[in-house]
């Protein structure tokens, strides 16, 4: 267990043998994913910050959570998928999982049978260390609620339950989808602060509706329109912009808490 | 009266030879969404095998009966584990092409069967005790009866156990909820799936040899004409779902019984059970969740 997972992080960024402070971790070149014969995501670009919260946002089946899922080889995609400089785009999703991708699925996808500790043990990862320290400080109600099955929690203890799984173990980055849909506001806010804590001890590929949200969390952004990423940037510049929310999000990147949901 | 416990009693140790066919095909489907129609052969081969290494020992006695029992299981394991290493895992995710390389090993199989064996059942023999009766209620119960009732919960109990107190039995039941999510933890889940097929070939090798003492013979189509049965449980308690497996067994099984005793029409009761379960409850009993 590390007592103090952002320096060792900031660390790692610093001193790794090839990482240099600015290489993205992951780089996404041309990325192209289908479904089952029909294309769902056409021409995307992007990176993720080797630090921080990159958002990829845009209005809704323009190809965010496809792109997620193209990444962690859980639908068929071709095109450059790099993990700190190295080709995963052809690898098996359960060893793209292995180098250190955490996943968060868009529908939370808590294994409703399994208790909250299994589906945490499901998670530990071998040759990583499982900082359970980290996850009941975050989430103290996964602990008390230890023995209950996974399936009969709320939506946002479900999604504690899902992020608590990708926190546990020493990943290189984090996707995350959607962690606050469907919640009620409080637990919006208890999410996002996870989040912060989150992206302090990986990198995060964040998909995220609620536009406050990614205000507080995000640096970078990534904007996708049918299927091809159109901008990217610095999230505030973007937010601050009302001609490019309301043309690319069709909503005001103003601080509405419902954002665009 | 002692006709009502007879047939419940021979029902019930009929329905534990089925729920060791089902308990595996149930397991394969729901983890791995294959329809396994080569289940049938792993039994006969257990059973096969079983008979041959009982024959040997002396199939009277308790020792050659027990190992045929143990050979039985060893015999389907195996095969089942070569079946998804070599045939079925080479498939992964195409399950017409499954099913396809399912019912051709199964006639495969069965034509090496009858070469090796030949087409006419081989009559059993197993300890005297085997083939004697037990009076309870008025009722003389063959023992092999409670033999197989017994050794089918002892199975029940080891799958329940495995499935919830080891890592592996973890990564099932959450793999029948949910593969995708469990390989995107990191998981191969190509490990469970063999596990799984070779558990349930141990069962089914077992249910073949215990078949084979219930009927008195073995064939070369023993394991096909149960496999038609174990494939209805199996959609009756639920496809994934142990625990509906067993209950949807005993069920299948009584109903046979009395209905073939009364009208003579089991096989067609069983069949009218079925309908009735797929148009009111389409997932089954026990829907599909692996629930110990």
């Amino acid at each position: 267990m590390t007592s103090s997972p952002p320096s060792r992080d900031a660390a790692t960024v610093g001193a790794g043998p090839t990482a240099r402070p600015t290489a993205p971790v992951l780089l996404v070149r041309d990325l192209q994913a289908h479904v089952a014969g029909q294309q769902v995501v056409e021409h995307v670009d992007l990176q993720v910050a080797p630090t921080g919260v990159t958002a990829l946002l845009g209005r809704n089946g323009v190809g965010k959570t496809s792109t997620i899922k193209a990444v962690m080889g859980l639908i068929g995609r071709s095109g450059t998928i790099e993990l700190d400089g190295e080709d995963i785009s052809t690898l098996p999703t359960f060893r793209i999982a292995g180098r250190g991708v955490g996943y968060v699925p868009e529908d939370r996808e808590v294994f409703s049978g399994l208790t909250v500790t299994e589906n945490l043990r499901l998670a530990e990862r071998r040759g990583s260390e499982h900082r359970y320290d980290l996850v009941y400080e975050l989430f103290p109600e996964l602990e008390q609620r230890g023995a209950q099955a996974a399936g009969t929690l709320s939506g946002g203890q479900q999604q504690m339950v899902s992020l608590a799984r990708a926190l546990l173990n020493d990943n290189r980055v984090l996707l995350i989808d959607e962690p606050t849909k469907g919640l009620a506001p409080r637990l919006v806010t208890e999410v996002a602060e996870a989040l912060a804590r989150a992206a302090e001890v990986a990198p995060v590929l964040l998909v995220e509706q609620n536009l406050q949200v990614v205000r507080d969390l995000a640096r970078h952004v990534v904007v996708l329109t049918d299927g091809r990423s159109v901008h990217h940037g610095d999230a505030s510049d973007f937010l601050d912009d009302p001609v490019a929310t309301q043309r690319l999000l069709g909503v005001h990147g103003g601080t509405d808490p419902a954002g665009a949901a | 009266m002692s006709t009502v416990v007879l047939l419940l009693i021979t029902g019930v140790g009929l329905g534990a030879i089925y729920f060791l066919v089902a308990s595996g095909l149930s397991l394969i489907y729901g983890l791995m969404g294959v329809l396994n129609f080569a289940h049938g052969v792993f039994l006969t081969f257990g059973a096969f095998l079983g008979w041959e290494v009982a024959a040997r020992m002396g199939a009277t006695t308790w020792a050659g009966f027990a190992a045929s029992l143990l050979v039985g299981a060893l015999a389907g394991a195996v095969f089942a584990a070569l079946t998804e290493r070599f045939l079925v895992q080479r498939l992964y995710e195409r399950h017409i092409e499954q099913v396809l390389i399912t019912v051709g090993l199964a006639l495969a199989v069965v034509a090496l069967f009858d070469g090796i064996w030949g087409t006419d059942a081989r009559f059993i023999s197993g300890p005297p005790w085997m083939s004697r009766t037990t009076t309870i209620a008025g009722a003389n119960v063959p023992n092999d009866r409670f033999v197989a009732i017994v050794l089918a919960v002892v199975v029940l109990v080891a799958i329940v156990l495995f499935l919830q107190r080891t890592r592996y039995g973890m990564i099932i039941r959450a793999g029948v909820e949910n593969r995708s999510m469990v390989t995107a933890l990191g998981i191969d889940v190509r490990t469970a799936f063999t596990l799984i097929f070779t558990i349930g070939g141990a069962a089914a090798g077992l249910g073949g040899v215990l078949a084979s003492h219930a009927f008195g013979y073995v064939s070369p189509m023993l394991g096909q004409t149960l496999l038609i049965f174990a494939f209805i449980v199996t959609v009756i308690g639920g496809l994934g779902s142990l625990t509906g497996a067993a209950i949807a067994s005993v069920l299948v099984a009584v109903l046979q019984q009395f209905a073939n005793y009364y009208w003579g029409y089991g096989d067609f009761a069983v069949v009218v059970l079925l309908a009735v379960v797929v148009l009111t409850r389409p997932s089954g009993l026990m829907g599909k969740k692996v629930t110990a």
